[in-house]
C-alpha cells in the first residue's frame, strides 16, 4: 500500500478494504494471545490452515490470528464469524470436524461451546457468555476483529480516523481540551488526570519535548497492557500520535518489557506499517506534522514502571527513581518536557477522539471514567482479562464475570492494584471499581491486577508474600522503602512461622508509617499497603497468629499439624503409602497414626485421604490428640459396620 | 533569579528561586539533620532523614528538604512528632547496619533511637552514595559503583580504575558516616593484586 498523503487517502483506503471484504464470508478467528499460545493455540492454527488448504477452502473462507480474547482460562478459543460462534479449549484434534460440520454443515459442535456451571446450559455466541456479557470491551473488544499484524484490519475498524481528525479539524490546544473533558485518568497506577498532565507538558518551556508509552508491566499475574500491546498496537500507537500532537513532540519511545517477545514484535512491524503508510514519520497524512517512535525494551525491574525510574533506564542508565519535583512534564527525559502514560491510557485516546469527550464522560462514576481492564486471577473459576465501565460493583466482578470461586470455596478477599495494592474482604465487595473508592478501602486501582483469595488463603501470608515482592523489587535508593521493607519482611516471615511476638504489629506499623510517608517514589511509598490492609481488615488473624500460633486459614505451614482421626480412619494405606516422611504408622485393619516427630506438614495424607472418610485433619492452635492405645487400633468388622 | 519568602519553623525565610528547602533553612540557620547531603553534590534523596513537612495551598505533605525546590509561600516545619518518630525508625534501621558510626550514634541521641530495635545486619553501609556520587560527580571518575538492587545493593570498588586512581585521591575517605568505604578499598586491593594486600600500595 503506497503513502497516505491526506485524510481523504485514508478514507480511500478503508473503503477500498471493506469493498474488498464480504461481511458474509466466513471467518475464523483464533485467539493468539500469550495465554492461548501457552494453551497450544498454534498447533490449532496450523491444524486449520492444513484442513482448510486438504479441503480446498481457501478462497471461501477467512482465517485469523488475533490478539487475547481475554477468556485465558478457556483457551484456545476459536470464534467463527459471521454467526459468532464461540469454541473454547479447542484442540488440534477438534478441527477437521470443526470445518465439516460448523463451516460447510452449519451444524454447531455442542460439546466446545460454553457449559454454564450451574444450569448446564450451553451458549453459542461470545458474546453472550455471561464472561464477556457483563463486560464492557471498547479498548479491549476490538482485539477480537484484528490481526495485529496486519495493519488493514485495524484500519478496517475505523482505525486512525482519530489520528486524521486531531490533525486536521483540531487544534492542540483542543485536543488537551477534548481529554480534560473527558476526565482520562492514567491506568498506570496513580490515576492522574490525563489531560493535565498534557497541558502541563504543553506549556513547559523547553525543546525537544518526549511522548512515552509504559509498557514496563512488572505486577505478578497482570498482563493487561501486554495484551493490548499484543493484541491492538495500532490502537496504542494512535492514542501516542495524538498526544505528541497535543503536547509538540516530535519524538516518542515505547518502553516495553523484554520479557513480552509478541508485544514487541507487533509493536515493531506496526510501526514499520505504520511508517509505510506515512502515519509515522515526516509530514503524517500531509498534515505538516512529523513524528517519529523508537522502541526501547526494558530490562525486568518491577520499579521501572515508575515513571522517573522509566526515564533513567531509558537514559541508559540504572533505573533509580528520582525526586520530585521537577515532574518529567518539566524536567524529564534528558531533562526535557516528557509525558509518559501507560499503554491502557494511550489506546483510550482515540476513543475519546472518535466519540467525543462527553460520550467517554458518560461512561463511569463522577471521579472515574470510562473502563478499566483487570486482570481477573487467583481462586477464581473464569481466569481472564475483563473491561468492565467504573462504578461496576466489585461483586458482579467477581460473580457474574468472574463466575464465583472454584470448589465450592468461600470467598474471602480481594488483592487489587498490584503487590503494592491492598485486600478488600467479603464486607466491601459492593465497592464500587473507581480510583478514590478503592484508594479509600486501603487499596487501589493500581494498573489493574485482581487477585481473588478464598477461605484457605491466610491474611498474613500473602501480605507477606507481597512484601518479600516488594523487597526483591525494591531499587535499594532510598532507606524507608530499602531497610523498612527488609525488616517488615524479616517480621512477617516470623510471625507466619509462629514466632511472632508481642509489639511485632507496633513496630511493623512504624515502618509501615516511615515507608508510606517518607519513601521517595510511589513503589516505597504504597510498599505497605498489603500490610495496613490486611491489618485493617484482618487483624484478629495477625493476633491469632502471634498470641496463639495458630494460623486460622489452616494455611502457615509451621502453625499446623495433621492427625488421623482414629474414629474415622478406615486404615486404607492410601495416605500411608503417600506420605513422603514415611511419618505414618499403620496396617491394614490397623488405624493409621501420623508420628508428629517425622512429619514434615507436607500435606499430601490431607490430600489423598478419600473424602468419604475424611480422616486427616488439619489443626492449627491447639495440641495434637494423643495417639490411641496400641490394642484399640485394630478395625474389627463391627466397628466397621457402625 | 528572584527572590521569595517562605516560612520555616514560624520564621520568615528569604530564598533565592532554585534553592532547596535545606539550603533555606541552614542559610537562616534552622538545622535539618541529612546523611546522603553534600553541597557539592545534586540532590540524591535517599536516606530521607531530611523529611519536612511542606504546606502549599492548604496542603500538608512530607517531603524531602534536600531535594524540594522553595516556592513562594511555601511554611515548612522541620519538627513534629510524626516527623521526630519517622527520623527516629530511620536511624533504627541504619543503626542495625552501623551501630557504632558516630554520626548515627549523635543523632541517635537526639532522637532517642535504640540502635538495638531490629537485629544487626553484616553489612556497615549505608548506601547514602557519598562516595560513589562525590567520584562521579566531582572526580568524574567513577572509580566507586553501586552493584546489584535493593536489599542487596552495595558499594564497590571497580578494581582497576580503583589501583591506578584511588590511591592518589582518597578523597571520598572522609565522606563516609560508616567504615565500610575504607574496609571495601582494603579488599579491593586484595582481591585485585594480592601483593599490595599487606599494605605496601597505600603506603606509596
Amino acid at each position: 500500500m503506497a503513502r497516505l498523503n491526506s485524510p481523504e487517502e485514508l478514507e480511500k483506503v478503508r473503503q477500498d478494504i471493506s469493498s474488498r471484504r464480504d461481511p458474509k464470508k466466513p471467518c475464523i478467528s483464533i485467539c493468539a494471545g500469550t495465554g492461548c499460545i501457552a494453551c497450544g493455540t498454534s498447533e490449532v492454527i496450523s491444524a486449520f490452515k492444513r484442513e482448510i488448504g486438504k479441503q480446498g477452502l481457501k478462497d471461501q473462507v477467512d482465517l485469523r490470528s488475533t490478539g487475547c480474547h481475554g477468556f485465558c482460562e478457556r483457551g484456545p478459543i476459536v470464534v467463527i464469524d459471521p454467526e459468532e460462534i464461540c469454541y473454547l479449549q479447542v484442540t488440534p484434534g477438534d478441527v477437521s470436524e470443526i470445518i465439516s460440520q460448523t463451516l460447510k454443515e452449519k451444524k454447531i459442535i455442542d460439546r466446545l461451546l460454553y457449559v454454564d456451571q450451574v444450569t448446564g446450559a450451553k451458549t453459542v455466541k461470545e458474546s453472550d457468555i455471561p464472561f464477556y456479557k457483563n463486560q464492557k470491551r471498547i479498548i479491549f473488544g476490538p482485539n477480537r476483529k484484528i490481526d495485529p499484524q496486519n495493519i488493514e484490519d485495524y484500519l478496517a475498524i475505523g482505525g486512525y480516523r482519530a489520528l486524521a481528525k486531531a490533525l486536521f479539524q483540531m487544534t492542540p490546544e483542543q485536543v488537551i481540551g477534548e481529554v480534560k473533558t473527558s476526565k482520562l485518568r492514567g491506568r498506570g497506577g496513580a490515576g492522574f488526570p490525563t489531560g493535565v498532565k498534557w497541558e502541563a507538558a504543553r506549556k513547559a518551556k523547553g525543546e525537544p519535548k518526549y511522548v512515552v508509552v509504559n509498557c514496563d508491566e512488572g505486577d505478578p499475574g497482570a498482563y493487561m497492557d501486554r495484551s493490548v500491546m499484543e493484541g491492538n498496537p495500532h490502537s496504542v500507537i494512535e492514542g501516542l500520535i495524538i498526544g505528541a500532537y497535543a503536547i509538540g513532540a516530535h519524538e516518542g519511545f515505547v518502553y516495553v518489557r523484554q520479557e513480552y517477545p509478541l508485544a514487541v514484535n507487533n509493536l515493531g512491524i506496526a510501526i514499520q506499517q505504520d511508517e509505510e503508510h506515512g502515519l509515522l514519520g515526516k509530514n503524517i497524512l500531509g498534515s505538516g506534522f512529523d513524528f517519529d517512535v523508537k522502541v526501547h525494551r526494558g530490562a525486568g525491574a518491577f520499579v521501572c514502571g515508575e515513571e522517573t525510574a522509566l526515564l533513567m533506564s531509558l537514559e541508559g542508565k540504572a533505573g533509580e527513581p528520582k525526586p520530585r519535583p521537577p515532574y518529567p512534564a518539566v524536567k524529564g527525559l534528558w531533562d526535557k518536557p516528557t509525558n509518559i502514560n501507560n499503554v491502557e491510557t494511550w489506546a483510550n485516546v482515540p476513543l475519546i477522539i472518535n466519540q467525543g469527550a462527553d460520550a467517554f464522560a458518560s461512561i463511569g462514576t463522577e471521579g472515574s471514567k470510562g473502563t478499566k481492564i483487570f486482570s481477573l486471577v487467583g481462586k477464581i473459576s473464569n481466569t481472564g482479562l475483563v473491561e468492565v465501565p467504573m462504578g461496576i460493583p466489585l461483586r458482579d466482578v467477581v460473580y457474574k464475570i468472574g463466575g464465583g470461586i472454584p470448589g465450592g470455596k468461600k470467598f474471602k478477599a480481594m488483592q487489587t492494584g498490584g503487590p503494592s495494592g491492598g485486600c478488600i474482604p467479603e464486607q466491601l465487595l459492593d465497592l464500587k471499581v473507581g480510583f478514590d473508592e478503592l484508594t479509600q478501602a486501603g487499596s487501589m486501582m493500581g494498573s489493574g491486577g485482581m487477585i481473588v483469595m478464598d477461605e484457605d488463603t491466610c491474611m498474613v501470608d500473602v501480605a507477606r508474600y507481597f512484601i518479600d515482592f516488594l523487597t526483591e523489587e525494591s531499587c535499594g535508593k532510598c532507606v524507608p522503602c530499602r531497610e523498612g521493607l527488609r525488616q517488615m519482611h524479616k517480621i512477617l516471615t516470623r510471625i507466619t512461622r509462629g514466632k511472632g511476638k508481642e509489639g511485632d504489629i507496633e513496630t511493623l506499623q512504624v515502618l509501615a508509617e516511615t515507608a508510606a510517608e517518607a519513601s521517595l517514589c510511589a513503589l516505597g511509598k504504597t510498599a505497605p499497603n498489603p500490610f495496613l490492609s490486611t491489618l485493617r481488615y484482618f487483624r484478629d488473624e495477625y493476633e491469632a497468629h502471634i498470641k496463639e500460633k495458630r494460623c486460622p486459614a489452616l494455611s502457615c505451614k509451621e502453625l499446623i499439624s495433621y492427625y488421623i482421626d482414629p474414629a474415622k480412619c478406615r486404615a486404607c494405606m492410601i495416605c500411608l503409602k503417600k506420605c513422603p516422611a514415611k511419618a505414618i504408622d499403620g496396617g491394614k485393619k490397623k488405624i493409621h497414626i501420623i508420628d508428629q516427630e517425622k512429619c514434615t506438614n507436607c500435606g499430601n495424607c490431607f490430600e489423598v485421604c478419600p473424602s468419604r472418610f475424611g480422616a486427616v485433619k488439619k489443626i492449627s492452635g491447639e495440641p495434637v490428640p494423643p495417639p490411641i492405645p496400641e490394642p484399640e487400633r485394630t478395625i474389627t468388622r463391627e466397628s466397621k459396620d457402625t | 533569579m528572584s527572590e521569595i519568602t517562605l516560612q520555616i519553623d514560624g520564621k520568615e525565610v528569604r530564598a533565592t528561586e532554585g534553592m532547596t528547602v535545606l539550603e533555606a533553612a541552614r542559610k537562616a540557620g534552622i538545622s535539618i539533620p541529612t546523611l546522603c547531603h553534600h553541597e557539592k553534590l545534586a540532590p540524591f534523596g535517599g536516606c530521607r532523614l531530611c523529611v519536612v513537612e511542606a504546606e502549599f495551598r492548604g496542603q500538608k505533605r512530607l517531603v524531602a528538604a534536600c531535594a524540594y525546590p522553595v516556592e513562594k509561600d511555601l511554611v515548612v516545619r522541620t519538627r513534629s512528632e510524626k516527623i521526630d518518630r519517622i527520623r527516629r525508625s530511620l536511624l533504627e534501621l541504619l543503626l542495625a547496619h552501623a551501630p557504632d558510626s558516630p554520626e548515627l550514634k549523635e543523632l541517635a541521641g537526639q532522637y532517642g533511637a535504640d540502635k538495638d530495635h531490629f537485629e544487626k545486619e553484616a553489612m556497615f553501609c549505608i548506601h547514602c552514595g557519598l562516595c560513589v556520587r562525590y567520584c562521579s560527580e566531582i572526580k568524574k571518575m567513577n572509580a566507586v559503583g553501586f552493584v546489584d538492587r535493593g536489599i542487596r545493593k552495595e558499594i564497590s570498588f571497580i578494581p582497576e580504575l580503583a589501583l591506578k586512581e584511588c590511591n592518589g585521591c582518597k578523597e571520598c575517605f572522609p565522606l563516609c558516616p560508616t567504615s565500610y568505604l575504607q574496609a571495601a578499598f582494603v579488599l579491593t586491593e586484595a582481591l585485585a593484586s594480592p601483593a599490595a594486600s599487606t599494605g605496601t600500595m597505600s603506603k606509596k
